[in-house]
């Protein structure tokens, strides 16, 4: 891994670790939207342009936003001393770690530890992948095109108010 | 250590950090941030997998990665519409508190 990429990951997992345990909410949602960067950055440095600017659209363009405009509608009257996290918090943090300390053996013990270095650097051409989308994967798209529209109105429809409350002037 | 297996284990400490916040933050909205990071956790993977596999060409990592933004992006939309729904019935985004789902 070069010199660009440990860089990325290291914003990645900062950014990831302070949105999991910061105490205000909206810098949380900020410290996610860099985490969602670095990753922008990571899948560049592996050669999925695409992928790259997809996730710099979707989620640092998009999602960030959403989750900041939630922060604002559903901020709560401040309780002080309360804390940010469940009661007790060792139990989630011991599954948290084990989990992760599993994972991790599992990699470094795996056959992938002995997998030779790929020596073309594949390309990930957005010719390539329009010809693919609109020909071996055009049944997904299309299903997608549908669960997107159906979340689209089924979001509206769940923030809409009450029928009974938007009558009234 | 070779290049594939360090990409793995960013992603596996990604995931874990995901997990973890999923497991101790008491509000709804970190809760879906977290979802998120396990996620992109699972994208780095395919990334990675598809750079380093036998098989470049195909560009089927690729092609998951690209449709697991979009149905993350679906899932986002809606589980913040669910939190902004329960606050407005339970005047908190806190998950302690919403433990009834009749309301």
């Amino acid at each position: 891994m070069n010199t660009a990429l440990l860089i990325f990951s290291t914003i990645t997992l900062a950014g990831a670790a302070a949105a999991m345990t910061l105490r205000n909410l909206i810098h949380c949602a900020l410290a996610g939207a860099v985490a969602f960067l670095g990753l922008a950055g990571l899948f560049l440095g592996l050669g999925a342009e695409f992928v790259a600017f997809g996730q710099v659209l979707v989620y640092v363009g998009a999602v960030a936003i959403l989750i900041v405009i939630a922060v604002l509608l559903t901020r709560p009257a401040r309780v002080a001393g309360e804390s940010p996290r469940v009661e007790p918090w060792l139990p989630g943090v011991g599954i948290g770690v084990l989990v992760t300390g599993a994972l991790v053996a599992m990699v470094k013990a795996s056959l992938v530890a002995r997998s030779p270095e790929a020596v073309s650097s594949p390309a990930a051409p957005v010719k390539a992948i329009g010809e693919q989308l609109m020909t071996t994967y055009v049944l997904p798209l299309e299903v997608l095109g549908l669960l997107l529209t159906a979340a689209l109105i089924g979001a509206v429809l769940l923030a809409l108010r009450d029928p009974g409350e938007a009558r009234r002037p | 250590m070779s290049t594939l297996q360090s990409f793995l284990i960013v992603s596996a400490l990604l995931f874990g950090i995901g997990l973890t916040g999923v497991l101790t933050r008491r509000n709804a909205i970190l809760v879906l941030l977290g979802i998120e990071f396990m996620l992109n956790a699972a994208n780095l993977n395919f990334i990675a997998f598809w750079r380093f596999g036998p098989n470049p060409e195909a560009l089927t990592g690729v092609m998951f990665a690209l449709f697991a933004i979009a149905v993350a992006a679906a899932e986002a939309a809606v589980g913040l519409a669910l939190v902004i729904a329960i606050y407005r019935h339970a005047r908190t985004a806190n998950l302690d508190a919403v433990e009834e789902l009749k309301g």
